[in-house]
C-alpha cells in the first residue's frame, strides 16, 4: 500500500510546477496538467479503496486500521513526538475518493468555468495546494499532523477565496474566513497541548485504542471551574471542529466565502474542507463517548440549533450561492448532530455510521449544487435569484441534474440523501426526541427552501431575456461533471454503508425504520409542496408573507444580525472597551511614568546648568567657600 | 600670604595674575610645611623633603599652566580670564 503516499505527494508536485511555471505556460496548458495530475490521483485513491475495503482492510470481522507509512518528524521527549505519515482506515479511505472524486469533477469543470480569467495557473495550482492539504489531513496519523495539514487547508481556502483579489469584498471575506477559523483554531491547538500533556502522545491509535483507556486513566482527577480537563480539552478541540465546519456561532465566515470562485465553493466550502470539523470528530470519536460524554451532548445541541438556525436563513436570502451556503452549514450541522447522538459499538453506533454515510453523499450532491449554480450564474453573469427564472427551456442539462440533488438533499427515496438523512433521524430519534424533531423541522425547511431556489431559478418565468444576451447551455466541460455527480448523487445511498464505516469497526446492519422514513418523506413532501405553490409561478403570495411576518422577516434576511453582532463584540466589546482602556493605560500609565522620569530629570538639569558658566574664579569660589564651610562644621560640631 | 594667595586667583582678571597668585598658595603652603617640621618635629626631615617635591611640582605645573596661557592667547589674542569660557560645553 507504500503507493497511497503518491496520492498526497502527486498534488503537491503539482502545485510547485504549476505555481512556478505560472504564466511562462498557456492557461489551458496548466487546467489540462492540473486536470490529468488529479486524474492520476483519483485512479489511485480507488485503487487503494478497492483494495483496502475487498482484500486487505479486514481482519476478521474487524476493520483494521493499515499505516503503510509512517516516520517520526520532531520528537520533543522520549515519548512525545510528531510523525508524519499515511494512516488507512474505513472513513480515511472514504474521504480519499470523495476528496478526489470531487476534486477532479472541479478541476475538469473549472476548465470551462474558469475559461479566459486571468490566474488561470494560479488558480490550478491552488487547487492542487488545497487537494494536498485535504489529502494530507484526512490521512493524518496523529492529530498534530493533522493540524498542520488543517492550517494548510485554511491558508488554500483563504487564498482561493480572496482569487479575485482586486475586488475589495472578497478580500474581505477572505481575511474573515482566515481569521474566524484561526480563532477557532487557536482552541483546537490549547485543546492539543492539553491532551498530549496528559497523555503523551499524539498518535491517533494510541488514543483510541481500547475504548480509550489511555485518555480515561491519565486524565485521572484534575478539574478546572468544575469540569475535568479531558472535558476542557475535547470541547476546545471541536471549538476547532466547529470553526472550520461553521457551527454557530463561528459559522459566519462560510457565507462570505462565496466570493471565490463557484467552483472553489463547490470543492472546498461544501464538499470537502467544511467537513474537516466531523471528520476531526469522527476520528477522536472513541475519545469524546468514553472521556467526554458531555462534549458529545453539546455537540449534538450545538449542531440542532446550527441546522435549525441555518435553514430558516437560507429560506431568506437570495443570492444563490448564499442559500447555498446556509444549506452546507444546515447539512454539517446534521453530520455533528449524529455524531453527538451516537452511542458506540455496534447499533449503538448508527450515528456516527450516519454522520459519516451523511458526510459521503452530502459531498457529491452538495458539490453538484454548487456546480449547477455556477454554470446558471455562467449563463446568467449574477448572482441574484431576482435575475433569473425559466432558465429551463434554455438550459436542460443543468436544471434536470440540479433537480436530482435537490430531491437528493430534500431527502426523497430513492436519492442518497434520503438514506443518510434517514439514519441521522433514527439516531436523534432514539438518542433524544426534542433534538429528533429540530431535525425533522430542518428536514422540512431544507426541502423548502431547496425547491424555492429551483422554481426560481428554472421556472417561474418572470423575466426576459434579452434576445442578443440568451442563456445557453454550459460547455460540454462543465455539463460532464455535472451528470457525473448526477449519477452518484442518486447511486451513493444504495451502498450498505453500515458494512464499511461503524463505529467500533466491526460491521453491522442497518435497517429503515418505517416511522422515521415515512415522517421525514413526509415533511419534505410538504415543503415541496408549499414551494411548488409560492414559487412555480410568479405569484405576489411570498412577498405578501414576507410582509405579514414583519420583523422576523428582515431579521431573517440580515442573518440574525449575527454579522452585526460580532462586529459589535470585536469592535465595540473588545477593541472599545478593553483594548481602547489598555491603550490608555500603555500610553498614559506605563510609558508616562518613564516620559516622567526623563522629564523630570530634563527639567532638573535645566534648572541647574546656569552653575557651569566657564568662570574658573567662580568655581575656585564656591570650592573654597564650601571647604570653609565644612571646616567650620568640622570644628564647631 | 595663603589668603593673599587666595585673594588674588579669585579676583585678577589677567591670567598671569592668577598663575602668580597660585604660586603664592603654594609656597605658602611649603613654607607652612617646613616650618611646622622645623618646630615640632626638629629631629626629622619629611616636612623639607616635601617641600623640596612642591617646589618641583610647582615648577612643573608653571611650565605648564605658561603653555598653556601661550596657547590661549594665540587662540584668542588675549589672557583675560573672562574670555575662556567657552570649555563649558
Amino acid at each position: 500500500m507504500e503507493y497511497s503516499l503518491l496520492i498526497i505527494v502527486t498534488p503537491i508536485i503539482l502545485f510547485l510546477l504549476l505555481g512556478l511555471l505560472g504564466t511562462k505556460i498557456k492557461p489551458t496548458v496548466a487546467g489540462i496538467i492540473g486536470t490529468l495530475g488529479m486524474t492520476f490521483c483519483a485512479i489511485l485513491a480507488y485503487a487503494v479503496a478497492f483494495q483496502y475495503f475487498f482484500q486487505i482492510g479486514k481482519t476478521g470481522e474487524e476493520w483494521t486500521k493499515i499505516i503503510p507509512l509512517n516516520f517520526e518528524w520532531l520528537r520533543f521527549t522520549e515519548h512525545l513526538h510528531i510523525d508524519l505519515g499515511i494512516l488507512l482506515d474505513p472513513i480515511s479511505v472514504m474521504m480519499l475518493v470523495v476528496i478526489t472524486t470531487v476534486s477532479l469533477m472541479v478541476h475538469i469543470y473549472s476548465l470551462g468555468y474558469m475559461k479566459g480569467e486571468t490566474g488561470f495557473q494560479r488558480y490550478y495550482a491552488l487547487l492542487a495546494l488545497f487537494s494536498f492539504s485535504m489529502l494530507g489531513l484526512v490521512v493524518a496519523t496523529n492529530i498534530f499532523q493533522m493540524y498542520i495539514f488543517w492550517e494548510l487547508v485554511g491558508v488554500s481556502s483563504y487564498s482561493l477565496i480572496g482569487f479575485y483579489y482586486t475586488k475589495p469584498s472578497a478580500v474581505a471575506a477572505s481575511k474573515k474566513a482566515f481569521i474566524v477559523t484561526r480563532f477557532a483554531d487557536l482552541g483546537f491547538l490549547i485543546g492539543i497541548l492539553l491532551l498530549s500533556y496528559y497523555t503523551k502522545t499524539f498518535d491517533f491509535g494510541l488514543l483510541t485504542a481500547d475504548r480509550a483507556t489511555l485518555v480515561t486513566t491519565s486524565f485521572a482527577g484534575g478539574t478546572f471551574l468544575g469540569l475535568s480537563i479531558a472535558t476542557w480539552a475535547l470541547a476546545l478541540i471541536f471549538m476547532g471542529g466547529a470553526g472550520k465546519s461553521a457551527m454557530f456561532p463561528l459559522h459566519i465566515w462560510l457565507p462570505d466565502a462565496m466570493e471565490g470562485p463557484t467552483p472553489v465553493s463547490a470543492l472546498i466550502h461544501a464538499a470537502t474542507m467544511v467537513v474537516a470539523g466531523v471528520y476531526l470528530v469522527a476520528r477522536l470519536f472513541p475519545v469524546y463517548f468514553f472521556a467526554a460524554p458531555e462534549v458529545l451532548e453539546m455537540i449534538a445541541f450545538v449542531g440542532a440549533f446550527t441546522a435549525l438556525f441555518a435553514a430558516i436563513i437560507a429560506i431568506t436570502q437570495t443570492d444563490i450561492k448564499r442559500v447555498l451556503a446556509f444549506s452546507t452549514i444546515s447539512q454539517i450541522a446534521y453530520m455533528m448532530v449524529a455524531l453527538g447522538v451516537s452511542g458506540y459499538g455496534d447499533h449503538d453506533g448508527l450515528g456516527y455510521m450516519a454522520s459519516m454515510f451523511h458526510l459521503f453523499t452530502h459531498a457529491f450532491f452538495k458539490a453538484l449544487l454548487f456546480l449547477g449554480a455556477g454554470s446558471v450564474i455562467h449563463a446568467v453573469h449574477s448572482n441574484e435569484m431576482n435575475h433569473m427564472g425559466g432558465l429551463h427551456k434554455y438550459m436542460k442539462i443543468t436544471s434536470w441534474t440540479f433537480l436530482i440533488a435537490c430531491l437528493a438533499i430534500a431527502g426523497i427515496w430513492p436519492f442518497s440523501g434520503f438514506f443518510s438523512k434517514d439514519e441521522i433521524l433514527a439516531a436523534a430519534f432514539h438518542h433524544q426526541p426534542a433534538i429528533f424533531w429540530t431535525l425533522w423541522v430542518v428536514a422540512g425547511l431544507t426541502a423548502f427552501y431547496m425547491f424555492r431556489l429551483y422554481f426560481c431559478i428554472f421556472w417561474n418565468g418572470k423575466r426576459n431575456y434579452d434576445a442578443h444576451h440568451k442563456p445557453h447551455e454550459s460547455p460540454m466541460t462543465m455539463a460532464l461533471p455535472l451528470v457525473f455527480l448526477a449519477v452518484l448523487s442518486v447511486f451513493s445511498g444504495l451502498i450498505p454503508f453500515a458494512d464499511f464505516v461503524s463505529s467500533d469497526s466491526v460491521a453491522f446492519h442497518t435497517h429503515i425504520d418505517p416511522l422515521v422514513a415515512t415522517l421525514s418523506i413526509a415533511v419534505a413532501v410538504v415543503g415541496i409542496g408549499i414551494a411548488f405553490f409560492l414559487y412555480f409561478k410568479d405569484s405576489k403570495a411570498p412577498a405578501r408573507i414576507a410582509r405579514s411576518m414583519g420583523a422576523l422577516y428582515t431579521a431573517t434576511l440580515h442573518k440574525f444580525y449575527l454579522d452585526e453582532l460580532w462586529m459589535w463584540i470585536t469592535k465595540t466589546l473588545i477593541f472599545q472597551w478593553i483594548c481602547e482602556p489598555i491603550k490608555w493605560f500603555d500610553r498614559h500609565i506605563v510609558d508616562g511614568s518613564m516620559n516622567g522620569l526623563a522629564w523630570t530629570t530634563q527639567k532638573a538639569a535645566a534648572s541647574i546648568r546656569g552653575l557651569q558658566s566657564g568662570q574658573v574664579q567662580f568655581y575656585a569660589w564656591i570650592f573654597i567657600a564650601g571647604s570653609l564651610v565644612i571646616a567650620v562644621l568640622v570644628l564647631f560640631l | 600670604m595663603f589668603f593673599i594667595g587666595i585673594y588674588g586667583f579669585i579676583t585678577r582678571k589677567n591670567m598671569i595674575a592668577i598663575l602668580i597668585s597660585l604660586e603664592l598658595v603654594l609656597n605658602a603652603v611649603e613654607i607652612n610645611f617646613a616650618v611646622f617640621n622645623r618646630y615640632l618635629f626638629p629631629g626629622q626631615f619629611e616636612g623639607m623633603f616635601f617641600t623640596l617635591f612642591g617646589i618641583a611640582i610647582t615648577a612643573a605645573e608653571t611650565a605648564v599652566a605658561l603653555a598653556i596661557i601661550i596657547n590661549a592667547y594665540r587662540a584668542i589674542g588675549n589672557i583675560d580670564i573672562k574670555n575662556l569660557s567657552k570649555m563649558k560645553h
